[in-house]
């Protein structure tokens, strides 16, 4: 499967890229060149073959139902949550307006 | 009295902790070589002078009191830039994070400041750990402190933990912190002849770590031999119930274990690994470490790792299907850059900001990670890839019936010049071709320095191991830091 201009267009309009039309120009070319390479994956037998979804065996944990168990990862933490935002305003981040 | 900068880990703080020499006496050491190299090298993105001065002044305090002593205590280090550091700029050597200092400390950088090191800055590396030659940073390209002879070209570090590796090479540092995805802290370890390993996957917490390709990322010491190696992992590894994916295991203590009596053990060597046209000096390394393996009392098994060629194109799905999925975090609402042009609405803030943030690299790879999971796609590409995974994965597996730990070169070829392989990122890529079945399968991996190739070069060779054994892997890796005896290194000219 190869792709074309529309095609990488929606891609980066999908992650939220924005791109120029000579930026797109130069993309296809070498996206198609990857997706090219990657495509002898095609050709090994998977019949029976399971997805890998954990690399090393391990168990899903749950953490105590303790409100702020860890506080650093807890609550009540408002400033330090905001301290690198672009644009705070009020305690809360600010964003464009997104309602007409 | 010796120059302390040519000491490593183990020296430094047996040094301090014997009052041979004080830690604030180490730390400023450092700190002139780091303030002396850095125009030249551009290994550092920030540096910490004060921060190193303050966690001496508290070793030596605390020496001074005859309080217990950490792992690391004394010991000044690179931290890279890759680590959330309370306070400090992290940027992971990408423009959408200039100017993020975190309001907290990843685990990994807490547990060595714990255990008694000081930071000496915030080491450069490829744009989100998106690279193999340090040439993706936002920040500049760290230069290799090594040259080829009678050659001023800058060369390459080795990427993406290139920063790390050309401060250890240059005796910036004694010891850094790496990250390693696909190899990035093997290869630039064997590009600037230094070791370094990447422990089993889940082994250090990723917490506070910026993540790259979640399944894959896992950090661990670069320094200049492998005891100093043993002692800087001990110090980082354990359970951290705040990363998912940790290992709730007890860390071994590496280092009183280390033995290169390697009489009983079994070494693998992957007949696929020898590809057609390999470079001579490659080869012939990798012949040497078979022949000193032998001599350490192993026994050499010719071992076959079937699947080996589809790793490359794997990691090029899965790490990227990962990117796309973890940097949709910025997007220029709660840190770093925002780009919003006049009377811009969100969508069109989102979309600025990323393309002004991002480098091409780190866009390629969202956009591939984005197409292969989009709708229509997503069985071709990500689902056979995990599947592939899972064959490499069994590859290992089946071949740890006949061999403890398994010996292939690190990288291709000895370091290359900036600007050889930029232009292609396909050739760029086929770097890892050695370092990244190891990822895929999250086994433990390290490179130690094998010799100099035909251009005075350092060349490496990487040993894996079995899930969980650290221990055979540094012990081999020992084995052959023993009998290599490497002790080039580059010629100062910065």
């Amino acid at each position: 499967m190869s792709v074309d201009t529309a095609t990488v267009a929606k891609i980066a309009s999908l992650a939220r890229i924005k791109v120029t039309d000579s930026d797109l120009e130069a993309m296809v070319p070498e996206l198609n060149g990857i997706l090219a390479w990657v495509e002898q994956l095609g050709e090994v037998d998977v019949t029976g073959i399971e997805p890998m979804t954990a690399v090393i065996p391990n168990t899903l944990r749950l953490r105590d139902d303790v409100v702020n168990a860890d506080p650093l990862t807890g609550g009540g933490i408002r400033d330090q949550v905001l301290a690198n935002a672009p644009a705070a305003e009020h305690g809360f981040f600010g964003v464009p307006k997104v309602i007409e | 009295m010796t120059d302390l900068t040519d000491l490593g880990v183990a020296a430094i703080r047996d040094g301090v902790a014997s009052g041979e020499f004080t830690a604030t006496e180490v730390a400023t050491a450092f700190n002139t070589a780091v303030a002396e190299a850095q125009d030249a090298l551009n290994a550092f993105i920030v540096t910490t002078p004060d921060a190193a001065l303050a966690a001496a002044a508290k070793i030596d305090a605390d020496r001074a009191a005859s309080k217990p002593l950490g792992k690391m205590a004394g010991v000044p280090i690179g931290m890279k830039d890759l680590f959330a550091t309370r306070g400090v700029q992290t940027t992971a050597a990408s423009k959408i994070l200039e100017g993020f200092k975190p309001e907290y400390e990843s685990t990994v950088s807490q547990k060595l400041w714990d255990a008694g090191a000081g930071m000496l800055g915030k080491l450069n590396l490829d744009q989100f750990a998106m690279g193999s030659s340090n040439e993706t940073s936002a920040f500049g390209n760290v230069i290799s402190p090594w040259r080829r002879p009678d050659d001023t070209a800058p060369l390459a570090p080795g990427g993406s933990s290139g920063g790390s590796s050309a401060a250890v090479a240059a005796r910036l540092a004694p010891a850094a912190t790496g990250t390693d995805t696909g190899g990035s802290i093997r290869q630039p370890a064997a590009f600037t002849g230094i070791s370094g390993i990447k422990p089993t996957y889940g082994r250090c917490s990723r917490w506070g770590v910026v993540a790259f390709a979640s399944s894959l990322d896992q950090a661990g010491p670069m320094a200049r031999d492998v005891t100093d190696c043993a002692i800087m992992l001990e110090a980082m590894a354990g359970f951290d119930p705040k990363d998912a994916t940790s290992l709730d295991l007890p860390v071994p203590e590496w280092t009183a274990a280390l033995s290169a009596d390697l009489r009983g053990k079994k070494v693998g060597i992957p007949r696929e690994y020898r590809l057609d046209g390999m470079d001579a000096d490659v080869a012939r390394a990798w012949d040497e470490g078979i022949a000193w393996l032998k001599e350490a009392g192993a026994e050499i098994v010719d071992i076959s790792l079937p699947h080996t060629k589809y790793a490359l194109p794997t990691y090029y799905i899965i790490a990227p299907a990962e990117a796309s999925s973890n940097l949709a975090r910025y997007d220029g609402v709660r840190y770093g850059l925002r780009d919003l042009p006049d009377g811009a609405g969100l969508q069109d803030m989102y979309a600025a900001t990323r393309a002004a943030g991002f480098g091409p690299e780190v866009k390629r790879r969202i956009l591939i990670g984005t197409y292969v999971l989009s709708a229509g796609f997503y069985d071709a590409y990500y689902t056979q890839a995990q599947k592939v995974r899972t064959l490499i994965s069994h590859d290992f597996t089946n071949a740890f019936t006949q061999c403890d730990v398994i010996l292939a070169p690190t990288a291709p070829t000895a370091a290359f010049a900036l600007g050889e392989n930029s232009d292609d990122p396909l050739a760029m890529y086929l770097n890892d071709v050695f370092s990244v079945p190891a990822s895929l399968a999250g086994l433990p991996a390290m490179s130690v320095p094998a010799g100099l190739d035909r251009n005075g070069l350092p060349l490496g060779l990487q040993i894996i191991g079995k899930a969980f054994d650290e221990q055979g892997v540094l012990n081999a890796g020992l084995a052959i830091e023993q009998r290599a005896a490497f002790t080039a290194r580059p010629a100062r000219w910065w």
